[in-house]
């Protein structure tokens, strides 16, 4: 047994040094990441559900529907539908239906896919409240993109015909499914890092 | 004009309005504070914990007390079956009382007090013992096993740390000669080296009794890491598990209240009060600086100790607290005693 003077001495003097420790730690910057106004820089191999990938020489998607992925997939998500236009050499895709309530993200059909036609999107918001904001078409999210890029460039070329009826566009797939994200689009834009969408 | 403000200043100062005027400072001064404080405390864990805090409401979250209240406000009050309804709704109201009642004497300037009265500093210590009861009848009335379990260790806490509390106030009565917390105050003008905290020519062992005090103030108020009559991980809310809506927002206002009341009291024995640290402008802003850096050290406390253990914080009392705080007023009363005055 101690001197019990001795062990409230030192007892007490520890108490000072960590009020000392967390007062150094009171003048540090915040480390928080403030979610919805900023957000942090997504790592390369990132796994999003998957998404098409279209081929920048013709602006189609590059998928032509061998369904090699569908035979892939180990919990039957994917099913997709294709079209063999008049005169076309091979099939183009008219329904990308992935099932993302099965999905466990093994990454089994972008390894099956010759043509390196689909990959992992960088979607992480994906809170909703119905189990159909799950079961996503991925070439409407694909075609909507392409409509949102077209609008997007139509107002940076400072065309005066901007004005598009805005009930032309169609609901962009990935609204379906993300809250988090609303309050970003419509809050002052303090990002740090953003995501750009796919 | 400057004539029309003096006379009603003096209209005011004459006595059945005194007593509104003041009433209704220390009302708004204890609401206010206890609302800002429990930003202050947020705002103090977030930075102590190098997150940001409430910022969402208002410009840096100063506008979360106000959302905090209009919605306890709106929540229905639910009085729960087979509680004892008198007692159920009279906790909140005497766990507040106290603190209003305390401030009354409390002297913020030289001439800014309700009341100066002779006995101020028995005034406080009478009516802070009806908070500890309040909490006890919180407890006892809620008819719920956790709420009893806090009750009792309100009392048994709160009853151990009265002893050595009482024991410092009584040095500190004995060193200043007076009860009236105004005359406590003007003792220690003249400089910092003049104020109760450093007079170790009158008692060695000067900021030890400061220490003591002040550790007793966390543990009467139920602070952390003292904060036994709501130890959320062991009993939910404790005394306050069954009170909704304002009730509880009662409680919590209370809470804040007697820490303003405590450090308030530290400011006026040890601190000076109202004198400047440097012999020059006193006042007011003195004493809220004063007051407010304890306020804010208590925050500190909260945010770097976790709870102890309730045989721990009854060990400290009675173990160390107690005979440290007898053997500091034996020693003030043979100095007193032995050097001359």
């Amino acid at each position: 047994m101690k001197n019990p003077v001795a062990e409230v001495y030192s007892g007490l003097k520890s108490l000072f040094i960590g009020m000392g420790i967390t007062l150094g730690q009171f003048f540090k910057p915040t480390v928080t990441v403030r979610y919805p106004y900023e957000t942090l820089k997504i790592p390369a191999r990132f796994r999003g559900h998957i998404e098409l990938v279209r081929d920048p020489a013709t602006g189609q998607p590059k998928c032509f529907v061998c369904k090699l992925c569908e035979k892939a997939c180990p919990s039957d998500c994917i099913t997709v539908e294709g079209v063999k236009p008049e005169g076309a050499r091979r099939k183009t895709v008219t329904s990308y239906r992935l099932d993302f309530t099965k999905c466990s993200l093994c990454g089994s059909c972008v390894e099956a896919c010759r043509d390196g036609a689909i990959r992992f999107s960088r979607e992480y918001n994906l809170a909703g409240t119905r189990k159909e904001d799950f079961i996503m078409d991925l070439f409407q999210r694909l075609e909507a993109h392409r409509i949102e890029n077209e609008k997007s460039a139509d107002r940076d070329g400072s065309a005066p015909s901007a004005s598009l009826p805005t009930s032309a566009q169609p609901k962009p797939a990935q609204a379906n499914a993300p809250m988090a994200t609303q309050p970003a689009a419509s809050l002052p834009k303090t990002v740090e890092t953003t995501l750009e969408a796919k | 004009m400057s004539g029309f403000l003096s006379k009603s200043i003096a209209f005011l100062a004459t006595e059945p309005w005194r007593l509104l005027v003041s009433l209704v400072a220390i009302m708004s001064f204890v609401g206010f504070n206890a609302a800002y404080l429990v930003w202050v405390e947020r705002k103090g864990a977030a930075r102590f914990q190098r997150r940001p805090g409430p910022t969402e409401a208002g410009p840096a979250g100063l506008l979360q007390p106000i959302a905090d209240a209009l919605k306890l406000l709106s929540k229905q009050l639910i009085v729960p079956a087979g509680v004892d309804r008198t007692l159920f709704r009279l906790a909140p109201m005497l766990v507040m009382a106290p603190a209003l009642a305390g401030l009354a004497v409390m002297p913020f300037s030289e001439s800014l007090a309700a009341r100066n009265i002779n006995v101020g500093l028995l005034m406080i210590f009478a009516f802070g013992s009806i908070n500890v009861m309040a909490i006890m009848l919180g407890g006892w009335s809620s008819r719920n096993k956790y709420a009893i379990i806090s009750a009792a260790r309100v009392v048994s806490q709160d009853v151990a740390y009265e002893v050595p509390m009482l024991l410092v106030v009584i040095t500190m009565i004995m060193i200043t000669g007076t009860m009236n917390l105004n005359e406590i105050v003007r003792g220690q003008a003249g400089g910092f080296w003049h104020w109760n905290l450093f007079r170790v020519w009158v008692n060695p062992l000067m900021p030890i009794t400061f220490l003591i005090f002040y550790i007793c103030m966390l543990a009467e108020t139920n602070r952390a890491p003292f904060d036994m009559a709501e130890a959320e991980s062991e009993l939910v809310a404790g005394a306050y598990t069954e009170y909704s809506g304002m009730g509880f927002g009662v409680f919590f206002m209370a809470e804040y209240a007697n820490i303003l009341l405590g450090c308030s009291l530290a400011t006026v024995l040890f601190l000076g009060g109202w004198q400047s640290p440097f012999g020059v402008f006193s006042g007011l802003f003195w004493f809220l600086v004063k007051m407010y850096f304890l306020v804010f050290s208590v925050v500190w406390v909260r945010w770097t100790f976790p709870r102890t253990q309730f045989y721990g914080l009854l060990n400290l009392s009675w173990k160390i607290l107690i005979p440290v705080s007898l053997f500091t007023l034996l020693l003030t009363s043979a100095l007193l005693k032995v050097m001359p005055a």
